[in-house]
């Protein structure tokens, strides 16, 4: 993946100045915010579950070749096709033949952060395949020619007004198609109903594979997933490679402190659990797809295994840690200029393409902990950031003045007498810029320091001073 | 109260000795009040966190190992007055000396014997009532370090409460970061100082006249901030408050 020409610090500045993003992004993370901890309160065990959580995801991650090699076996046994894909490329290929395969003249998708990953859309369209988001607000972000800027709620940035706008435009919405909320999403409802019924092929994500029975484990709260796997021919479900559990009771667990985290929801509306395509020979399967695929994504996954990143594999996409986020609060999802955003994303997107092109990210935050915090999972991100920073260092990725501005304090911090020294000097030089003890403009590379706020100058006697005056020590 | 604890050590951190040296009396005098020896080992510097954060590791690892030997010059417990630099101390220098086995093991040591400034009063000293006076209205701003990273949930507001003559405000999205984080504020200024005017609303909007936290680096950033609004909002460390006399 290439990183956009845009730079990190433009693409903030372009967030910063975007009045109606803030807007939409404080209304947003302040509901997902509050909805996340009702949702806890109400239930005693939450904080057990989410031990457990975590627990089943670290096994599973310990143990993923085998739980591949399981999932891959009961997938077969209920006449699916597994297929494997190490690498985008790859993943955009297999999913290309089916379409030449199945002659697919129009793909309904439903949701899914891993074919944003691959960039799928564009490839099959490349290859005269139709192909149409169906989740409301991928389908909007479809029209819009965006990107999501939010695991969970791609549209995140968007106000009702900015997506009436583009029904307008779009859809030739009518001053009554755009009068309400409701009367909008049935808007999109009529439109998309004819695309379902069109679809050669439905193509989904994966929340959670389900290692002992081949199942497939889709949540949402629209139901369009649910009519992109029963209505077309042919059902694609493209997995990261990480997203498996054992066994059905881990599910139980894991669809719980998702909702819960997510949305604040008990559960999500629809928590469809797929096993396999439709059975000729048999009543227990007699609707859904004839045929079943699943494409097992790895794109730079398994190098994070074994890894001091390979618990950022534990994540089930939910975006609490989004919402917490007090930089994603101010910046929103586009400016991290990648598929994931917020603080998972800043950790998933150096971790799977590298430090190189990626090293600002992990600098975008306060390392405050609230993501660590809210995680259903309990992923240490900080110490995740704190790791890709040092990465980043050894890869020569600091301002020169940085490192050498480091490297002096260090000589200094380690030397007492010259420490204490330079602090005077500091001080005096301080004291002479400052008023009043503040200083309004600080030099060169501090300077972003002083746009909004003072910086204090040094106290005319250091602590220290002072105690080796008073003590006489 | 526990009274086998007869001497500590005092890590000021480098913000208090060269921004805010009043914080580090306030604590001194507290300490003693309370019948303590307070050891102040003289050489002491940074603790290597600004280099932490900012992925300067080995730069870190220096200036850790230099810690490390100020402070194992004595056994006393060791009490500093910052959740972060404490953080630093308890939960991450074992982690950046793990491959060394002298000071790995000389990390492990320390850590178990270092407290931040309210979790040693009230977590190993049992105290909570410290005597103090003081006047006007307050509100309570919890830093991140000591919050999560240490978990002192109650600690701070367990010895406000038990100070006289004040009144106090709860802070809106009082655990809410401030936006400071160390070179952050310098390297992503913007985001901070976006983050920065959020808290300042807060703290306006609660009409006290002092804003109160544990951690100078973040007060230094929310007292820069006030004092470029031009606020009259006061900013003081709780050992400030808790010095308070009638």
């Amino acid at each position: 993946m290439i990183a956009s020409h845009v730079t990190f610090y433009e693409r903030v500045e372009d967030a910063l100045n975007n009045n109606q993003l803030h807007v939409a992004l404080n209304i947003a993370t302040t509901r997902f915010v509050e909805g996340r901890v009702k949702a806890f309160d109400a239930l005693p065990e939450g904080e057990r579950l989410r031990d457990h959580a975590r627990r089943i995801r670290a096994h599973t991650i310990a143990h993923l070749d085998r739980y591949l090699d399981q999932f891959a076996g009961s997938v077969e046994r209920l006449g699916g096709q597994v297929h494997w894909a190490e690498t985008a490329d790859e993943a955009n290929q297999i999913i290309s033949d089916l379409a030449r395969q199945y002659q697919v003249k129009k793909a309904v998708k439903s949701k899914s952060m891993v074919t944003e990953e691959l960039h799928l859309n564009h490839v099959l369209e490349e290859l005269g395949t139709q192909v149409v988001e169906t989740d409301l607000g991928e389908y909007i972000i479809q029209l819009a020619h965006e990107t999501p800027s939010h695991i969970i709620a791609p549209v995140i940035h968007k106000t009702r007004r900015e997506i009436a706008e583009l029904f307008r435009e779009k859809l030739q919405a009518s001053d009554q198609d755009l009068a309400d909320v409701p009367n909008m999403t049935a808007l999109a409802r009529r439109v998309l109903r004819k695309d379902f019924l069109q679809a050669d092929m439905g193509i989904t994500g994966v929340n959670f594979g389900v290692a002992e029975t081949g199942s497939i484990c889709l949540v949402m709260n629209e139901g369009n997933g649910r009519l992109a796997t029963t209505i077309p021919r042919v059902h694609v479900a493209v997995m990261g490679m990480e997203r498996l559990v054992p066994t059905m009771r881990d599910l139980e667990v894991m669809v719980q402190v998702l909702a819960r985290s997510a949305t604040g929801q008990k559960l999500s509306v629809y928590t469809n659990i797929i096993t396999g395509p439709r059975r000729k020979d048999s009543r227990t399967e007699p609707d859904g797809p004839e045929a079943f695929h699943v494409v097992i994504v790895d794109n730079g996954r398994s190098k994070l295994l074994g890894s001091d990143l390979a618990e950022i594999l534990y994540c089930i996409r939910c975006g609490a840690c989004a919402n917490i986020c007090p930089v994603y609060q101010q910046i929103g999802g586009h400016a991290y200029g990648s598929v994931y955003s917020g603080p998972i994303g800043a950790v998933v997107t150096p971790g799977l393409y590298g430090i190189e092109l990626w090293s600002e990210l992990p600098h975008a935050s306060s390392l405050c902990g609230a993501c660590r915090e809210v995680c259903p999972v309990r992923i240490n991100i900080p110490r995740m950031l704190l790791k890709l920073r040092d990465e980043g260092t050894r890869a020569g990725k600091n301002p020169a003045w940085l490192k050498a501005g480091i490297k002096f304090y260090r000589f200094a911090a380690t030397r007492p007498r010259l420490y204490h020294f330079g602090g005077r000097l500091s001080g005096w030089l301080t004291q002479l810029i400052a008023r009043d003890g503040w200083i309004r403009r600080l030099p060169g590379p501090l300077s972003g320091w002083t746009d909004q706020r003072d910086f204090p100058a040094f106290a005319p006697k250091s602590f220290s001073q002072c105690w080796r005056e008073e003590r006489k020590e | 109260m526990n009274t086998e604890i007869k001497k500590v050590q005092l890590f000021v951190t480098c913000l208090v000795d060269k921004f805010f040296p009043g914080v580090g009396f306030a604590v001194v005098e507290i300490l003693e009040r309370l019948g303590l020896a307070v050891e102040f080992p003289q050489a002491q510097t940074c603790c290597g966190q600004p280099a932490f954060n900012g992925g300067f590791w080995d730069d870190a690892r220096a200036m850790a190992r230099h810690t490390i030997n100020v402070l194992s010059q004595s056994d006393a417990p060791i009490v500093i007055p910052s959740g972060s630099c404490a953080d630093m101390i308890i939960h991450h220098y074992a982690e950046i000396l793990a491959d060394d086995p002298d000071y790995g093991a000389r990390a492990k040591e320390i850590e178990h014997r270092t407290y931040e400034f309210t979790q040693f009063l009230v977590d190993v000293l049992g105290v909570t009532d410290l005597k103090a006076h003081a006047t006007g209205c307050l509100t309570y701003h919890a830093s991140c370090h000591g919050l999560r990273g240490l978990g002192l949930r109650t600690q701070p507001q367990q010895l406000l409460e038990k100070v006289k003559g004040i009144e106090q405000k709860l802070l809106p999205g009082a655990e809410e970061c401030c936006g400071f984080g160390g070179l952050f504020a310098v390297k992503m200024s913007d985001i901070s100082q976006a983050i920065m005017a959020r808290k300042l609303d807060n703290i306006e909007s609660t009409g006290a006249e002092t804003v109160v936290g544990t951690d100078v680096s973040c007060l230094m950033h929310i007292a820069g901030g006030l004092h470029r609004r031009g606020s009259k909002v006061q900013v003081k460390h709780l050992a400030e408050i808790l010095r308070g006399r009638e």
